[in-house]
């Protein structure tokens, strides 16, 4: 029979993860790379675009840049295509501004079947939620800090 | 349109601020969620001691783009309205620099709920 | 004296598996064993509004299939005993509702297969039951969403995950007739090895399998020889390695005989399988579709099938508790007139 003590429990963890294979680390971190990197200098055209043709400057250039990489993500996400490119750019995909865009969209899109109130409105932030409670809290705390330290 | 190295820079940063992240998907127990909740944070200290606003003067899209930025953008907000409205403004200016993130996110996922459906 | 040893039960009067029903998704039915289903649904809706109606109507096909393969009337059942992984177990519950047959609901997450099955061979066995039918399924999109995230979130999955069947399967126990007799089944006890994460289902399930398997040739004095094929559920490529190491630590040596349905139902090469599949209906489907034609065919006499089900939820994954499994099995063999 299967013994269950903590000495068998751990025999059993060592057992274990000689058989889960490893994470292609390597491969994954070249992925993650080529489309992150990709995805930001689509953002550099984009930015330098708006300076050019619509007269933002520098610094207020972001935000049309980041409403119109939120669009595509979104439009990808519709069409099933955002998954397929998660999975194979992991990080790459996640970690721009898109992977926010699509956590978004992913979620409403999903929960229309339990309606426009609850399932899309009360189901959008399922996912994206903690990056943006812990992103105004750390907000918070850095700009307090800040604040009084230049009381001080 | 200015091509310069910025669009170099901008490439390389944004790959390795997603690289970073890839490693702390495979090499720990940590989840995408959590991830990203370590890189906003990360970009709010770091704006904190003021070293996100020359990161993205110098690679430009490649600091701007990941969601590090966002907690930039944040921290920004907060301390432009302390400086004007005093310490009240920490809460009262968060979200007037990300609001076009933010905004576009919202309404952007709404509409593509009504349009399309999931594919499984 | 029905209790053999101490968790097996043994059906002196050798139920029949009168008829059986697998019906499965797009993904499955391009697979290797994608001819030998009753029915593939090319849409993974199947024609319904949301993933969980698609999953319950799937759960109605192959129970209706069963019936009326068996050649007798919905009205004829005198219990069904279902379940599925959905919270409160919607499919089965719709599916109950919609065939208006006496209900027994079960979770016994991917064990249900053979846990219900176990049930109705018992529940005929003992003259509660002149026809008692076992149903389960699952379905890929439902799961996701239940237990991970949105379908078209961007995630990144682990070559240690698994690929959730879309399906269901459904088998009718009689008291005669002609199909495989149910002659034993082993109840699982809950096990636990401390595996916390729901992307190594197959590490946390393969203990639970070994233990109820082992019990199993305790409790009846077989061995491995008595049977052609010793199946497990969902253990999948990784757990299928880890069982074959726990059995061998414990003196049993099953070679080629011990197979498993997650590694049998998808080709490695088909998009995000990563290392097999899993889900109530893998066990269900490849049973009822693939094995019981292998038996009708000939090609096995005696087989055991061992479910085997991670009994977490997405909250007590979250809470920091690890995942724990149980397994149960039920022996068939091939009826005369077969």
């Amino acid at each position: 029979m299967i013994k269950q003590g903590v000495q068998a429990k751990q025999a059993y963890k060592k057992l274990a993860q000689r058989h889960v294979p490893k994470r292609p680390v390597v491969a994954n971190v070249a992925k993650a790379f080529l489309v992150g990197g990709t995805i930001c200098l689509i953002g550099q055209f984009l930015n330098q675009f708006f300076i050019t043709y619509f007269g933002f400057n520098e610094k207020t250039a972001g935000n049309p840049t980041v409403a119109v990489l939120i669009f595509l993500a979104t439009l990808l996400t519709g069409l099933g295509v955002y998954d397929r490119l998660g999975q194979w750019a992991g990080a790459g995909s996640a970690v721009p501004v898109t992977g926010f865009a699509n956590a978004m969209a992913s979620a409403a899109i999903e929960h229309r079947s339990e309606g426009y109130v609850l399932g899309v409105g009360g189901q959008m932030f399922k996912v994206a939620g903690p990056v943006i409670v812990y992103g105004v809290v750390a907000a918070f705390v850095v700009a307090l800090a800040k604040q009084l330290l230049t009381i001080m | 349109m200015t091509f310069d190295l910025t669009f170099l820079w901008a490439f390389l940063v944004g790959g390795g601020i997603c690289v970073i992240g890839q490693l702390m998907l495979d090499l720990t127990k940590l989840t995408p969620a959590h991830v990203m909740t370590i890189l906003v944070c990360s970009g709010a200290v770091l704006d904190g001691f003021g070293l996100y606003e020359p990161l993205i003067k110098f690679a430009g899209a490649g600091a701007s783009v990941p969601i590090t930025s966002f907690g930039n953008a944040l921290v920004h907000g907060a301390m432009a309205e302390a400086e004007q409205n005093g310490i009240i403004g920490i809460i009262t200016g968060i979200f007037e620099v990300t609001s076009a993130g933010v905004s576009a996110a919202i309404v952007f996922s709404f509409f593509a709920a009504m349009l399309f459906r999931a594919k499984g | 004296m029905p209790l053999l040893g101490k968790q097996t039960w043994q059906f002196h009067s050798q139920p029949v598996l009168l008829s059986s029903a697998a019906v499965v998704g797009p993904k499955e039915g391009a697979g290797p064993l994608g001819a030998e289903f009753d029915a593939c649904e090319k849409d993974p809706y199947v024609g319904q509004e949301s993933w969980e109606k698609a999953e319950r109507r799937l759960f109605e096909m192959a129970c209706q299939m069963a019936v009326q393969k068996a050649g007798i009337a919905e009205s004829a059942v005198d219990v069904l005993y279902g379940g599925d992984l959905l919270n409160q177990i919607i499919s089965a519950n719709f599916a109950a509702r919609t065939l208006s047959v006496p209900f027994l609901g079960l979770f016994g997450a991917c064990s249900t297969s053979m846990e219900s099955l176990a049930l109705a061979a018992m529940t005929v066995d003992a003259g509660f039951a002149n026809y008692a039918l076992a149903a389960t399924s699952s379905h890929n999109s439902t799961a996701e969403r239940q237990f991970r995230y949105p379908t078209e979130y961007g995630g990144q999955k682990p070559p240690s995950s698994q690929c959730t069947v879309t399906g269901a399967g459904a088998g009718l126990v009689a008291k005669t007739g002609s199909g495989p007799r149910l002659t034993h089944a082993t109840i699982g006890k809950v096990v636990d090895m401390g595996i916390t994460s729901p992307f190594e289902m197959g590490p946390a399930m393969a203990p639970a399998a070994v233990d109820t398997i082992t019990q199993h040739f305790q409790d009846t004095g077989r061995t491995p020889e008595d049977y052609d094929l010793i199946v497990t559920g969902d253990l999948a490529r990784i757990g299928h390695k880890i069982a074959t190491e726990l059995f061998e630590e414990q003196g049993i040596f099953l070679g080629d005989k011990f197979k498993d349905c997650g590694i049998l139902i998808f080709d490695p090469d088909q998009a995000e399988v990563f290392s097999g599949g899993s889900g109530c209906a893998c066990c269900a489907t490849v049973t009822y579709g693939h094995l019981m034609k292998r038996m009708a065919k000939g090609e096995l006499d005696r087989i055991l099938v061992c479910a085997t089900g991670a009994l977490l939820s997405p909250l007590s994954n979250q809470q920091g508790e690890s995942i724990p499994c149980v397994a149960h099995c039920v022996a068939f063999e091939r009826g005369e007139g077969q």
